[in-house]
């Protein structure tokens, strides 16, 4: 990182810390009403004593735990059926037009279903944040294997690849950028839907959490959960990019 | 999606339709009576009920309503704030840390600050959708401005333009099929939103109405409104599709992933 860099980052964080002020002073002022908007003090006292206390914690570990659990489901099951769908022609006649009609499908809309089959139940939401987050994957990775260099299908058929070792050995590589921006896209929408069904289905979370919070009026309570929520997706996002950074470092050679 | 356009093959339809079959048959064989799922000949008597009723249209147009005029605002604010931060970079520096923090913040969490604020109904809808929108809407406009050819602006500065002229002059028109772009994918992420607030708690659309449906058990009504749903969704996004085709050709049509 240059020195230039760092200067623009210490500026920007200026101009971050500037806005909280700004948020600071106008619940001050009671610009807003208090009860809708606390200020970013009884906010952080709210988090820092939620996760002193442990409720704060737990609840950010069940959310936590939902979206990666439904996310790894579907990156798994999605990355097995894109492979399937990538490296066969038939497969892709017959099942591309159906993936078609399903992909513009709001995933939250398989809720009630869910509900219906499942019942209120941690079951339920784990199902919807793996359904939600599966089609992303199975899309990002058809695309990579479409995208797939053709000369390297010669180079398989000289080789004398078997299928599985052409998938094994060639193509999931190749698709690899495409199946980690697959992931990416996965996770926000793993994030969302863990929440929205913890509110569905009061499992124990920060969307449950944000949500009573908000019945009982504890607005400052209702800003920590969604501070955590906003950390969580920073995080999380964050760390996925570095992964794709030291998985794709042969990329930038080419 | 591929971008070469791939030949209507009535293959494809096997797999729906077989699917379909099977479920009716499934159902006409085992006999069953569920509270949580419905033979496809039901779900469809169903969905003529619901358009019957007009609770189907008006739900629609709940729903549509509302995810439109919240993309309307959210969308102008992004996409005003997005060509402002590709034009100016030491703006779009100063900002990144205050966005980059709270552009991760799902819109789905504010919905009890909004309820809080608005109460159910119209203008909470309104104000997730627009948070949600701005976002993909600020990101892909910024990002349109900044690949905007920089002898483009050699030339505004030849012309000696102000800062009107060049932002609608050279900058908007370089950007715009990006920006169309944009819009395709910022609408279909507004009727995600908007379906996902009348589940969550909402008491009006297309999602409320399948949430009745489900608490009253009954599971046709449910599905019928599941597929419906699916319908909106698809049209709405081919139509997007075939408007940006008819006004760029099909430069773009590679782009379409994200």
């Amino acid at each position: 990182m240059t020195a230039r860099r760092m200067l623009w980052l210490m500026a920007s964080f200026a101009v971050a810390v500037g806005f909280v002020m700004l948020w600071q002073a106008v619940a001050d002022a009671k610009l807003v009403l208090p009860l809708f908007l606390p200020g970013p003090d009884r906010a952080w006292a709210a988090l820092v004593a939620g996760i002193e206390n442990g409720i704060l914690a737990t609840k950010w570990l069940g959310t936590v735990e939902r979206m990666i659990n439904g996310w790894l489901l579907a990156s798994l099951a999605g990355i097995v059926i894109g492979a399937m769908m990538g490296s066969s022609a038939a497969a892709q006649t017959y099942f591309g037009p159906f993936l078609e009609l399903i992909r513009p499908l709001p995933a939250s809309a398989i809720i009630p279903v869910a509900i219906a089959l499942l019942g209120l139940s941690d079951a339920m939401v784990l199902s919807v944040v793996a359904f939600g987050a599966l089609w992303p994957m199975v899309l990002a990775t058809v695309h990579g294997f479409a995208s797939v260099e053709p000369r390297l299908h010669e180079v398989g058929r000289t080789l004398g690849l078997s299928r599985w070792e052409f998938i094994r050995k060639i193509a999931l590589p190749s698709s690899l950028p495409d199946i980690l921006a697959g992931m990416r896209i996965s996770l926000t929408m793993a994030l969302v839907l863990s929440v929205v069904g913890e509110m569905l289905a009061s499992r124990d979370g920060l969307g449950n959490w944000i949500l009573l919070s908000a019945r009982s009026f504890r607005a400052p309570d209702l800003f920590a959960g969604v501070i955590l929520l906003g950390v969580t997706g920073l995080v999380s996002a964050s760390l996925l990019s570095i992964v794709e950074g030291r998985l794709l470092r042969w990329r930038a050679t080419r | 999606m591929s971008a070469a356009p791939r030949k209507f093959d009535g293959r494809g339809l096997l797999v729906p339709a077989g699917l379909l079959v099977l479920a009716e048959l499934a159902f006409w064989v085992t006999g069953m009576q569920s509270d949580s799922l419905a033979p496809p000949s039901r779900v469809l008597v169903a969905g003529v009920n619901a358009l019957a009723d007009g609770s189907l249209i008006l739900g629609t147009a709940q729903t549509l309503g509302s995810a439109l005029v919240g993309v309307t605002i959210g969308f102008s604010l992004g996409l005003g704030v997005g060509i402002v931060l590709g034009m100016f970079r030491f703006l779009d520096r100063l900002l990144e840390v205050a966005i980059e923090t709270i552009r991760p913040v799902p819109a789905i969490a504010l919905f009890p600050i909004a309820l809080l604020v608005f109460g159910f109904g119209y203008r909470m809808e309104f104000a997730i959708v627009a948070f949600a929108s701005v976002w993909p809407a600020l990101i892909l406009s910024r990002a349109a401005v900044a690949s905007v050819e920089p002898r483009l602006f050699e030339i505004a500065r030849l012309l000696q333009l102000g800062f009107f002229a060049r932002t609608f002059k050279i900058v908007l028109p370089a950007a715009l099929p990006r920006i169309v772009v944009a819009l395709r994918l910022t609408v279909g992420l507004a009727l995600i939103m908007a379906v996902t607030i009348e589940i969550s708690s909402n008491t009006i659309g297309l999602g409320n109405a399948m949430m009745q449906a489900q608490a009253s058990l009954d599971p046709a009504r449910m599905l019928a409104f599941l597929v419906w749903i699916g319908i909106v969704g698809w049209t709405l996004n081919a139509l997007m599709l075939a408007a940006q085709k008819r006004i760029f050709g099909s430069i773009l049509s590679g782009e379409a992933q994200l």
